[in-house]
Formats: C-alpha cells, sequence, structure tokens
C-alpha cells in the first residue's frame, strides 16, 4: 500500500511505506555495525517499530574487499506491530563489489541497490570472484540501482579537516547513513549527538564525521538521484515509555533489576566469548549498582567464583556461549549438589566445537537439560525476543532462588545482538525476589527442605552457629552429611528430580496463540518466536486452522503442554537445530512431532516457516 | 565452647576444641594431614576471628578433606577449583577469613591454571598446598612433583617427566606471600600458619607432608629428624643462611650461583654470608631458595617472601565506592531510565 503526496520540492514526492527492509553491507572495516545501530537507534525514537539483524563474521578484519570480511546490519522498520527483521531486504547497501556479491540473492526483485562507485575497481571486482563489473554487465537489471561515488564525496566533504587517506575515507559509512536518512526521513540529531560524544577527544576526527554524515544528507536532498523519498509513519504501539534494546542489553539490565529486586548483590564471573561479552562489558560498567564482575582465566573459573559468590548470599551468575558451558558442566554439578543458586547465561552460537562463533543456532537444548554427569536436573528458561531478555532474567533468579537450584538462562546469538523497542515497565508492575537466609541455628539442618519447594535453606558463612560442610560428594537426607548409602543416594536423587518437576506448578501455563484446537500446533522456542508468530498469524488471517504456543520454560515444562499437544491434529516444531526440542517433546509425551530444522547460522525466515505449516495442512 | 572468666563484655575464648568438627577423620593412621589438621585448630583461637566467619575450600584428593574435619564454614568443591569458588566467595564477602587446602595434584595439575591466577590476582586468601608427590586418593599415581624417574604404578619404568617446584609457580605468579614447612616440626609449621594468616593478600604454603601409604619416607632424606639441622635451612628475616647443628655451614652467594660455604673454611667468615630478606624489593632471592635441593643444598623452610600490595576484593570495594560517589547509587527507577527512550501516548 502506498500513496504519493507532493511536499514543497515539486521534483521530489513522498512515498508512504507501512514496512521497509534495509541492509547496510561492506567490509568489516566500514563500520556497517555502527551504521545499522545508529540507524536503528533512530528509527526507534521515530517511533517505528523494529527488529534488526546484525550479521559478521568471526575474523575482526579479513582482508579487506574479500568475500569473507564482509558485515551486514538488516532493520526491519514499519508503522505497524513486526518481530521479524524481515525475510528480504527492499534496500541494500552495498559498499563493495564483495558485498554485493554476498547479499544481491537477498534483495526482492525490484529493490533498490545503492553501490558505492568508486569501490568497484578492477581489483576489488576480481577479489569478489566477478569475472566482470556488475556495474556494467547488465546483470543488475532487475534492481533500481544508485551509482554514487561515496568515497570520493566523503573525501571531498571531510577534506577541510585536513584528514586524508585511509583516516578520511572511513567516515564514508556516515556519508551513506546521512543518504539513508534523507531516504526514510530520519532525523540526523541522534546522530549528530553520538559522534560529538565519541569522538570528544579528537576533534578532527569528530569533525569529520559530521561532515561526511551532512553531506550525505544534503547529496540525497538537493541531487536529483532520489526523486523520491519514503515516509514511515509512527507504528501504534501500546501507550508507554520505550527503549530500543539488544538481547544482551536486556539480559545486562534484567539481571541488575533481580539484584535490586532481591536485595542480594549481583555477581557475574564470565570468560569473554563471543556472542556472550557484552553482557559482561554491560555489567562491568554498572558499577554504582549492587553488581560485581569477573573476568575469570577461564570458563571453569567463571562459573565456580559464581558458585563461591552464592553461597556466600550472592546472586551467582555466568555467562557464556556453547563451548563454555562445555566446560562448566562439572561445575553445574556442584551446584545440583550443593543446592546453590546460580544462573549461567548460555547465548547460544553455531556448533559443535568452535562452530560458527558469530552466527545464530538453538542447539545447545540438549546440553542445558541433559548435558551432565549423573542425574543432574537444572531448570531451564528461554526468552522469545530480545526484550524479553529483561523478564526472563528475573524470572530465572526467582526460580534459582526459591528452588535454590542452577537455572539456565537460554539465549542466541539473534536474540543478543538483534534490537528492538522495549515497552520499559513500571517499577511497581516488577515481582519481587524474596529472600530467605536461614540464621536461627535451633534445629538447623544443612539439607533439611521446605515441604512445598523442597528447596534447602540458604545458610551463609558469617551466620553464627550455622558452620556447616556441604561439597559434591553425596549427601546424607536432612543432615547433608557426606553418605554413600545406596537407599539414600536413591532417594536423593529422587528429590532432587521432583524439586525442579515442582517448579512447574509455580510458573505460568501456556497460552495458545489462536484457537485452542486445530489441525497443526507450531511449537516453538527461543528466539524463533518472532518468526513463528508472523508466519502463524499470516495463515490465521486467511483461515488457515493453525495455532502457535512458545515455550519460555524448556525445564521443567508447564503443566498444561501435554494436554494442549493433544488438542491438534499435528504438531510441527521449528528449531535452528535436528529437533531437539521434538526430541525431548516425544520422549515426554508421546506425540508423533515433525520438525523444521535449520541450522544455517540464520534465523527462519516468514516464509519459510509459512511454506512448512501450509505442507503440513496439506497432507491428508 | 569453653568459657573462660572475664568482664560481662568479654566473649568466651574459643579453644582447638571448638574448631574439631563431628565428623570422624577419615585419612589413613599415620597421614601428615593430621598433623596439618591439628595445628591448624590449634591456631584458630589464636587469630580471634569469628569462628562463623571463616570458610575452608578444598578440591579433590586426601588433601581437599580437610574442610570436613574444620568446625568452621566448608566447601568441598570440585578438583582443582578451589581457588575459583575461594575468589567469588572473597569478592562477594571480603570480611571473611577463608582459607585453601589443596595439594599437588589438585593445585598443580588439574587447578594449576586457578592457581596461578588466584595468587596473582592477590586476593587475602590463604592457600595451603600439602605436597606428597604422589597421587593418594586415586591410590599412587605419579604427580607433578614427583621426582624424574620415579616408579608408581603409573609409571612402571619410572616418570619420563620433569617435576615443577610449587614456591616457584607462587614466585611466578606474583604471589604476595610465598612460604614452605613441614607436616612433622609442628612448631614451624604453626608459626608458618600464623605467619600467614596475618599476611593480607594471598598467601601460599608449600607443606612437605608424608604419605605413608603410597609415598612413605619421600621427605625423610633431608626432613628426618636426625638429618634435619644438617640437610635444612631455617629461613628467617635478617638473619643469616647458616644452618647444621652447629650452625657453622651457610649459603654464600657467588655470582648469581649460591653455594654451600663453612664458617671458619678458607677464612669465611659470618659476614660472606648472605642474609635472608623476605621483603626484598624483587623475589629474586626467594627464588634462588626455593631452586636449592637436596643433595647439593639444605631445604629452606619459612618464608621466602613477602610483600604489600592492594587486594583484589580492596580495590573492586574502591572502584564501587567511586562510582556510587561519582554517578550516585544505582535504583531501579535509574536502570529502567537510562539510555534513549521516546514516550507513545
Amino acid at each position: 500500500m502506498s500513496v504519493e503526496t507532493e511536499v514543497s520540492r515539486p521534483e521530489t514526492v513522498v512515498q508512504e511505506l507501512e514496512e521497509v527492509v534495509i541492509r547496510f553491507a561492506g567490509d568489516s572495516g566500514d563500520g556497517m555495525q555502527l551504521t545499522g545501530t545508529q540507524f536503528a537507534d533512530t528509527t526507534a525514537l521515530v517511533g517505528n517499530d523494529l527488529a534488526t539483524l546484525p550479521d559478521f563474521p568471526a575474523e575482526i578484519r579479513a582482508p579487506a574487499g574479500t568475500l569473507a570480511g564482509v558485515s551486514g546490519y538488516q532493520i526491519n522498520f514499519s508503522s505497524h506491530d513486526i518481530r521479524t527483521p524481515g525475510d528480504a531486504p527492499n534496500v541494500l547497501v552495498a559498499m563493495n563489489p564483495a558485498a554485493l556479491r554476498t547479499n544481491l540473492d537477498d534483495l526482492e526483485d525490484g529493490g533498490t541497490l545503492i553501490v558505492d562507485a568508486d569501490a568497484f575497481t578492477d581489483g576489488n571486482v576480481a577479489k569478489a570472484g566477478y569475472k566482470t563489473n556488475p556495474l556494467r554487465d547488465g546483470s543488475l537489471g532487475r534492481y533500481r540501482v544508485f551509482e554514487i561515488p561515496i568515497t570520493s564525496m566523503t573525501l571531498k566533504a571531510v577534506s577541510e579537516t585536513g584528514l586524508a587517506g585511509r583516516n578520511a575515507s572511513r567516515c564514508k559509512n556516515l556519508f551513506s547513513l546521512g543518504m539513508v536518512f534523507w531516504l526514510y526521513e530520519r532525523p540526523i540529531d541522534y546522530t549528530r549527538g553520538w559522534i560529538e560524544k565519541k569522538f570528544k577527544s579528537n576533534e578532527q576526527i569528530q569533525k569529520a564525521n559530521t561532515l561526511a554524515l551532512l553531506a550525505g544528507y544534503n547529496y540525497a536532498e538537493t541531487t536529483e538521484v532520489f526523486n523520491t523519498h519514503y515516509r514511515v509513519r509512527r507504528a501504534e504501539l501500546a501507550p508507554g515509555t520505550y527503549r530500543s534494546v539488544t538481547g544482551n542489553q536486556a539480559t545486562a539490565s534484567g539481571f541488575i533489576a533481580a539484584a535490586l529486586l532481591s536485595g542480594r548483590p549481583l555477581f557475574y564471573g564470565s570468560y569473554p566469548i563471543t556472542p556472550a561479552s557484552d553482557i559482561l562489558h554491560e555489567l562491568s560498567r554498572n558499577k554504582n549498582y549492587p553488581v560485581k564482575t569477573f573476568q575469570a582465566e577461564d570458563e571453569i573459573s567463571a562459573i565456580g567464583a559464581a558458585i563461591g559468590a552464592a553461597y556466600g548470599g550472592s546472586l551467582g551468575l555466568t555467562g557464556t556461549s556453547g563451548p563454555g558451558v562445555a566446560l562448566k558442566s562439572e561445575a553445574i554439578g556442584l551446584a545440583v549438589m550443593t543446592e546453590l543458586p546460580v544462573v549461567i547465561i548460555d547465548v547460544q552460537r553455531g556448533g559443535p566445537s568452535t562452530g560458527l562463533p558469530t552466527k545464530t543456532e538453538q542447539a545447545d537444548l540438549y546440553q542445558a537439560v541433559l548435558g551432565r554427569n549423573g542425574e543432574c536436573p537444572v531448570a531451564v528458561v528461554a526468552p522469545a525476543t530480545p526484550a524479553e531478555c529483561f523478564s526472563m532474567a528475573i524470572e530465572a533468579f526467582r526460580i534459582a532462588i526459591k528452588y535454590m537450584t542452577p537455572v539456565f538462562f537460554l539465549s542466541d546469538g539473534y536474540l543478543a545482538n538483534g534490537s528492538e523497542p522495549w515497552r520499559v515497565p513500571k517499577v511497581s508492575d516488577l515481582p519481587k525476589i524474596d529472600v530467605q537466609f536461614r540464621t536461627d541455628p535451633e534445629g538447623f539442618q544443612p539439607y533439611s527442605r521446605d515441604p512445598k519447594t523442597l528447596a534447602r535453606p540458604w545458610a551463609v558463612p558469617g551466620t553464627p552457629g550455622l558452620e556447616h560442610r556441604i561439597g559434591g560428594l553425596e549427601k546424607e537426607d536432612v543432615t547433608g552429611n557426606v553418605s554413600y548409602d545406596p537407599l539414600n543416594h536413591d532417594r536423593m536423587v529422587r528429590l532432587r528430580a521432583e524439586k525442579i518437576a515442582r517448579i512447574a506448578d509455580d510458573i505460568p501455563l501456556i497460552e495458545v496463540m489462536g484457537k485452542e484446537s486445530g489441525r497443526v500446533l507450531v511449537v516453538g522456542w527461543g528466539g524463533t518466536f518472532g518468526a513463528i508468530a508472523s508466519a502463524v498469524e499470516l495463515l490465521q488471517k486467511k483461515g488457515s486452522p493453525v495455532s502457535a504456543i512458545h515455550l519460555r520454560y524448556l525445564s521443567p515444562f508447564q503443566r498444561n503442554l501435554g494436554e494442549i499437544l493433544k488438542r491438534f491434529d499435528k504438531v510441527l516444531v521449528p528449531e535452528l537445530n535436528l529437533g531437539q526440542l521434538r526430541t525431548l517433546l516425544r520422549a515426554r509425551y508421546l506425540v508423533d512431532a515433525v520438525g523444521l530444522n535449520k541450522i544455517q547460522g540464520r534465523p527462519f525466515k516468514v516464509a519459510e516457516i509459512v511454506r512448512a505449516i501450509e505442507d503440513l495442512l496439506g497432507e491428508p | 565452647m569453653t568459657p573462660q572468666m572475664g568482664g560481662v563484655d568479654s566473649k568466651p575464648r574459643l579453644t582447638k576444641a571448638d574448631f574439631t568438627s563431628d565428623q570422624t577423620v577419615r585419612w589413613c593412621p599415620g597421614c601428615g594431614d593430621y598433623s596439618i589438621l591439628a595445628q591448624t585448630q590449634k591456631l584458630m583461637p589464636a587469630l580471634d576471628i569469628p569462628r562463623e566467619n571463616v570458610v575452608f575450600v578444598s578440591g579433590i584428593g586426601c588433601s581437599s578433606r580437610f574442610p570436613y574435619y574444620m568446625n568452621t564454614y566448608g566447601f568441598h568443591t570440585i578438583h582443582g577449583r578451589a581457588p575459583t569458588i575461594a575468589t567469588g566467595l572473597k569478592i562477594a564477602r571480603p570480611e571473611l577469613s577463608i582459607w585453601v587446602a589443596t595439594g599437588d595434584g589438585d593445585g598443580l595439575s588439574i587447578g594449576g591454571n586457578h592457581l596461578m591466577h588466584c595468587m596473582r590476582r592477590n586476593l587475602d586468601l590463604k592457600i595451603l598446598l600439602f605436597n606428597n608427590r604422589i597421587y593418594g586418593l586415586t591410590k599412587g599415581q605419579y604427580s607433578p612433583t614427583s621426582e624424574f624417574g620415579k616408579k608408581t604404578k603409573s609409571s612402571p619404568f619410572g616418570t619420563a617427566e620433569q617435576p615443577i617446584n610449587p614456591l616457584e609457580i607462587a614466585i611466578a605468579s606474583e604471589c604476595t606471600f610465598v612460604a614452605r614447612s613441614l607436616d612433622i616440626d609442628s612448631q614451624h609449621l604453626t608459626a608458618t600458619l600464623e605467619r600467614a594468616a596475618r599476611h593480607k593478600g594471598t598467601a601460599f604454603i608449600e607443606i612437605y607432608q608424608n604419605c605413608n601409604i603410597f609415598n612413605d619416607g619421600t621427605f625423610d632424606d633431608f626432613a628426618a629428624r636426625e638429618v634435619r639441622a644438617e640437610r635444612m635451612l631455617m629461613l628467617e628475616h635478617g638473619k643469616p643462611l647458616l644452618f647444621g647443628k652447629n650452625r657453622d655451614r651457610g649459603i654464600r652467594l657467588n655470582g648469581l650461583e649460591p653455594e654451600v660455604v663453612t664458617l671458619g673454611q678458607n677464612g669465611i667468615t659470618e659476614r660472606d654470608i648472605l642474609v635472608h630478606d623476605e621483603k626484598a624489593r624483587q623475589p629474586t632471592l626467594a627464588y634462588l631458595l626455593a631452586r636449592m635441593t637436596y643433595p647439593g643444598f639444605p631445604v629452606p623452610v619459612g618464608v621466602f617472601y613477602s610483600a604489600s600490595r592492594p587486594t583484589l576484593e580492596g580495590v573492586l570495594e574502591t572502584q564501587a565506592t567511586q562510582a556510587t560517589a561519582a554517578l550516585g547509587a544505582g535504583s531501579l527507577e535509574r536502570l529502567l531510565k537510562s539510555g534513549a527512550s521516546w514516550t507513545v501516548s
């Protein structure tokens, strides 16, 4: 749907759009992530709904101009509610031939292609593996191509600062950003302010970047290259205050909130690992909050320290990605045996081994639920959107403390780096986290249990009269003394399992999206929510008998899960793995669930899920 | 707890019995660990730390059963990881007195990385490394401190590995207190434990400990009572490095090499003898002493090195205080409002 209206400059028209998907792509040294982030933050402030997909290589600076070095940032923004970064970009900004080559296939037919014409030198064209210059050989005929000499105009724009060569050309991302800001009616003030702050110690760089941004904006406005610019009206979001957050930012804020809500300090032990490191950076900055951070020598030390802090009465938190969880497994077992409240963040990435460090995947579900020696049950929660990381972080510690158990917080690379508007909750709407330390020595037993939750008392060092010993050896029921008694072991294994099972009585029931029964139920978990919900809603609007549920709790499952599964003829489980949730569902509920499985380091496209549902609906 | 006479406000003094737990000690009869346990329990009341503020943390191995026998807070963790748990606990609760009990396998093999980093961070922790040069709990395999060529269950033809020296690791790891003692010299052990307890920062003590089942007599060559005076060197700050029953032998520095000399021979007097300086600006002397082994040299025990440096937990507290002073204390309201926002009405 589009409406054309005239504006003051008669030769340009404003076209109104409901939704736009833009992808910025360039060398990993070209500042594409920065460009995308600035565009996203500005778009959030304008009031659109949005979702982003940063996509970058694991190498910090792969050789310039090569396919391996291409970094991209996709943003979908709209005047209505959206949940994914979009299947196919409408606009591609390609800063060099390699960026064009790796991204062009995704651009919609008839889409807008903006390229830095200066970057299409013979050398760069060859490096990208093109036999002929795509700008000259007619191969781009399906697109609206804008060849703009971005580099040379940037150099001219910044020349008055005295900056030259590489330092000057590095400003070209801001030139591009300025152009796109004009094209989509975004103000440049936010980015100007950001530049001023970011480069306040280097006036020359500060000025050059500002000039490049302005030059790009003015170029787009005053030349006749673009005869149309586009308007995407504010989205009709629910009233409230909004912030644009990435999943990692929301995760960090959520865990700080958990500390404030519980009145206990947060301790974060972590070893740098992609894509979880931003949580460490974010928490390290907040030393005026009750937060202590510890960059450990390795993954094991990071969780060991978190367990030590939990033993001392802090909220013990550790964060990592899949390979780090593998190293932490033995210590997680210790926290299970000693029944201490520790939360383990796993920002999943492509595996196995080092795998695809910067790409998303959901293949650590088995590892979280099952991946330890012995019978070693833990609770597992998974946020569904970047913003939801905030509330699930609080929920993770609520469960950990109430049940005195380790809890997994399963995020993923897509949630961690993707951003969306977050409706900031009111302080009064946040849950309280009740913390009760044992202080009475009368009748104290380290492994006595709350009759309802089966939690043991949290008895922290420094409490007179409660001196006691805990450890990884099997505990005698009630006393916590070391015990090798066979029947005691059997009892303790069952008690630990039962304690986790009882969490199911204390978490919300699943709400079905759509009708309560029907032909197909789509079951998702974690970061695939946006794509699944969009696909299901699209088909529901067409009248298809499909519903969806999205699991935020993977261990234990919510109480009404089994019963919901029974009400549908077919169950489809889309996952970015080979079917880990599907296997757990089949084992637990004897349901003949089928999978939609993609293991490409990329999120689902809405169309892929639509197709799978339609295929299933078409079956007898 | 034994009540003592005193004013109305004075707390009754604790005794060794107050630090003895109700658990049956399960080390082999004759094990050197008994002595270390007894000296530690004996020392505790003298330190005047409330019992509830004392925590013993251990890893895995014979030595790591230690916390079960101390009537304090205790955490028997997993193999090699005691320093990590102690680190988190100390950062979270700086007021606690935290002791790590570890062994040559636990501390230097599977947990070597943690031990090294724990020491360089200078948390105010006391680390007792029981060195018996063997794996006892797993019944007799060689350890990283077993001598080259040693025949054990896992090295029937002799080990092919060079051992490492715990004190050299401690010095290289920038540990601020480095000492050695031995299980059978209870007086020396108590004194060394007390010095460690009173040190502000990470204190590392290697304790020679006899495993009478799998490695009996491994230190006898120099530590047996009848030869000890001739073959061991008691380090004392500011005193010449003299040893021998008649204290007539000493250590002289010849270039960068230490050598054993005898007073009165070749005109050597006490003035030629190296004077121990545990507070030296550089731990060079400590390292040189740590490398002296029998035969060839007397084996030194005592405090090798002691330096003053800010503790990790202290620096973190200062940073938190400064950040709070500069930015104001964080609150939920502030947390939610931080960053650019917009309002939809």
